[in-house]
């Protein structure tokens, strides 16, 4: 089933390879012929240097990956994670980013306007508390509900402590 | 006239903002350790009697006295007694370091966020070597996972002495993540609310330090979160669903959490016997299928007995699998959140949507707990009339976010995680247990328990019952001066503290000591934060002197 083909070499058959030392496990030795010099076999480096080129389809024609078939003393070249050109994370940072930034700017600028909004309509409702569309009980300027709440409001007549005695 | 002060929408809202502050990173990744290292549900007993103890009694005090007081920490302390004004300063110191450490987890959270979009995932398989020969070395002795973490997140130097250089993604990270914090407590209390968070001797010491942290107690948050309330809402009830709440939330994490364990464990115990059968296979040339993983003990024998010499070679390369030591391994902390959940994931299926949505639920867990951190620390400086007369809320949030995030930038260089470890060990543990139990002798004992009764009879329409006064004046004080007694002891006993740091070399941890100065670092974190309480006392003690002082002098 054309195992090898070495480039430099042509008309190597099948019978070109033999094995020897075959184990129980699925493993063996093996070497290659030259069969224009009958006797010499073809030298390990270019051997090795032959399956590194052509590890693929070698495992192809076993159906085996580098991981589960293993040429000793040929250490496999790993193939390296795929690694995109842009990294991905940096346009999902950005992205969020962007948003976040965005969301703030905008709470910031309504905050600063509705703060505006609130200083003009204080100056006027000074004059117009009658006139407001939703009454608030009030009593000496302060919503009552709020009287309710707090133990009670300090009145600014009366004199601080300190003053209870008339310095000489 | 002064300002109303604002108030949630509804009860809901404070209900899901405590929940959303009490169910943390801790439910996810501390309880399931707890429950692992003390008797698996086993520990479930003594935790929920804590829970029934300390829990619940102590949860209810901080919410009932934030919204009697309607203040934050230090106001709230101050109307009780004057004196104790330094207890409010010492929950927002501790709340400060807080902030300052935790906002890094979500850092990390968004890193493995972002890097969730990739296929295949980043921490699935290593990094090959310069002539891609091999998997980088540091990779081969330890998982994918973990050099994932400690070389491309963390980049950890092998010590805390070697400090590195900021690492500029993390700082990144780290900005965006106060960013986001500072997004959700822009609007104060109407945004916090809005949050929703659902996904998440020595046994029982762990238990109630366990619910005594998980709750969130003695930091402020509670007492902040509670003076934004109406006066007459039934704090009493919210007590005891926010912590039973939080309580399932642990244990269903703990369900996952286990189920992850033993996906991780079998799957690691199934990668060691295949890497022993393929070495031993490969060396002795045996047949394929003749080890298997029933018959290898066996076999090892019998090649014991056949070649003792080869197999003596062999030995120091075979590892001893066993399933138990893979499950002993329990980690907890950052360890199991990003290494062993992110190692089950990669695992599954379409593991990039676990992956996303995993890493999701793990920053709406964190920001969830900074927006109460954030609330403990804002409420206070918001409430006094110094600061915000000159500077508007949203500038004040914005100095303290980026005081935090700046002092933050020491935890993305190279040696951070060991000061991160130290913040986290250390910053809040001795000195919470104290601000705690100053909160109820101070509230019992100080104000007075029949004062305290008939607040609540105002507020909430009844008297607490029998078991909340007996929770309240004896049975939680003892329970927590137990602790305390208990973790001082712990420490004088273990003399120099030590700490893991990562070797390169090994691919694994190592234990080593702490130099000098990060002892006195750690000591500094314990005294800030404690000192306040008697310090303040002390400076009130003296005011009052002087100014009865200065009055006798006028007459």
């Amino acid at each position: 089933s054309g195992i090898n083909r070495l480039r430099e070499v042509q008309d190597q058959k099948i019978s070109n390879v033999l094995l020897c030392n075959m184990t129980e496990r699925v493993s063996f030795w093996f070497v290659v012929t030259d069969s224009a010099r009958n006797v010499t076999t073809v030298p390990g480096s270019e051997v090795e240097a032959a399956i590194r080129m052509n590890r693929n389809r070698i495992n192809s024609a076993f159906l085996l990956t580098d991981n589960t078939l293993q040429f000793l003393k040929i250490s496999s070249t790993l193939s390296p994670p795929i690694e995109p050109t842009v990294p991905v994370w940096v346009i999902v940072f950005g992205v969020v980013l962007c948003l976040v930034v965005a969301a703030i700017l905008f709470l910031v600028v309504s905050g600063i306007r509705q703060r505006k909004k609130n200083n003009n309509e204080s100056a006027e409702t000074g004059d117009l508390e009658d006139k407001c569309d939703t009454p608030v009980t009030t009593e000496n300027g302060i919503p009552c509900d709020i009287l309710d709440l707090k133990a009670g409001q300090i009145n600014g007549v009366y004199a601080a402590d300190d003053e209870r005695f008339t310095p000489l | 006239m002064e300002k109303p002060r604002p108030l949630w929408d509804n009860p809901l809202q404070f209900i899901f903002a405590c929940i959303s502050y009490a169910v943390g990173l801790g439910n996810v990744w501390r309880f399931p350790y707890l429950c692992q290292m003390y008797g698996g549900g086993g520990f479930l007993i003594p935790y929920l009697i804590m829970l029934i103890v300390e829990g619940m009694p102590l949860l209810y005090l901080e919410l009932a006295v934030g919204q009697h007081m309607r203040q934050g920490s230090i106001g709230a302390w101050k109307i009780i007694s004057p004196y104790l004004s330094g207890v409010g300063i010492a929950s927002v110191v501790v709340s400060f370091f807080l902030s300052m450490y935790y906002n890094v987890i979500n850092a990390w959270a968004f890193w493995y966020l972002f890097h969730s979009f990739q296929d295949p995932l980043p921490w699935a398989s290593c990094p090959l070597n310069s002539n891609h020969t091999d998997y980088d070395e540091e990779c081969a002795q330890t998982s994918s996972t973990q050099y994932f973490w400690y070389r491309n997140t963390l980049n950890i130097s092998p010590s805390i002495e070697e400090y590195g250089s900021i690492q500029w993604e993390q700082a990144i990270c780290l900005i965006l993540a106060w960013l986001v914090v500072y997004l959700c407590i822009l609007r104060g209390t109407e945004s916090t609310g809005k949050l929703e968070q659902l996904a998440n001797p020595k046994t029982w010491i762990n238990a109630a330090t366990q619910i005594f942290f998980s709750l969130g107690l003695g930091f402020g948050s509670l007492i902040a979160f509670a003076s934004y309330n109406e006066p007459n809402n039934n704090c009493e009830r919210h007590a005891i669903i926010i912590s039973l709440i939080n309580s399932s939330t642990s244990i269903f994490a703990s369900i996952v959490t286990f189920s992850i364990y033993g996906f991780k464990a079998t799957f690691n115990y199934e990668n060691c016997l295949s890497k022993v059968i393929l070495l031993l296979t490969n060396v002795f040339d045996l047949e394929e299928g003749a080890l298997t993983a029933d018959n290898l003990d066996s076999m090892k024998n019998y090649l014991t007995s056949t070649y003792p010499n080869q197999y003596a070679e062999l030995l120091p390369q075979i590892k001893n699998c066993s399933l138990e030591a893979e499950l002993d391994t329990a980690v907890q902390g950052t360890g199991l959140a990003f290494i062993v959940y992110s190692e089950a994931i990669k695992n599954m299926e379409v593991s990039q949507l676990y992956s996303v949505l995993y890493f999701i639920m793990l920053l709406m867990l964190g920001i969830g707990s900074m927006l109460g951190n954030t609330a403990a620390i804002l409420t206070p400086l918001t409430d006094s009339k110094f600061l915000s007369t000159h500077l508007p809320k949203e500038v004040i949030s914005g100095i303290v976010c980026f005081i935090n995030c700046i002092v933050g930038l020491v935890f993305t260089m190279e040696a951070g995680n060991y000061w991160f470890d130290i913040f986290n060990d250390y910053a809040a543990t001795l000195s919470l247990l104290l601000i705690v139990l100053v909160e109820t002798i101070a509230v019992c004992y100080v104000y007075g328990l029949r004062r305290f009764e008939k607040d609540l009879l105002l507020m909430l329409g009844h008297k607490p019952n029998w078991y909340w006064k007996i929770m309240w004046a004896f049975a939680s004080p003892v329970l927590i001066i137990s602790l305390l007694i208990f973790y001082l002891t712990d420490y004088i006993r273990t003399g120099t503290l030590q700490y893991q740091a990562w070797d390169a070399t090994q691919g694994q941890l190592v234990t080593k000591d702490y130099p000098s100065y990060a002892l006195a670092v750690i000591g500094l974190l314990v005294a800030a934060s404690t000192m306040c309480i008697p310090i303040g006392a002390l400076i009130i003690f003296i005011m009052k002197r002087l100014k009865k002082r200065n009055v006798s002098t006028l007459e």
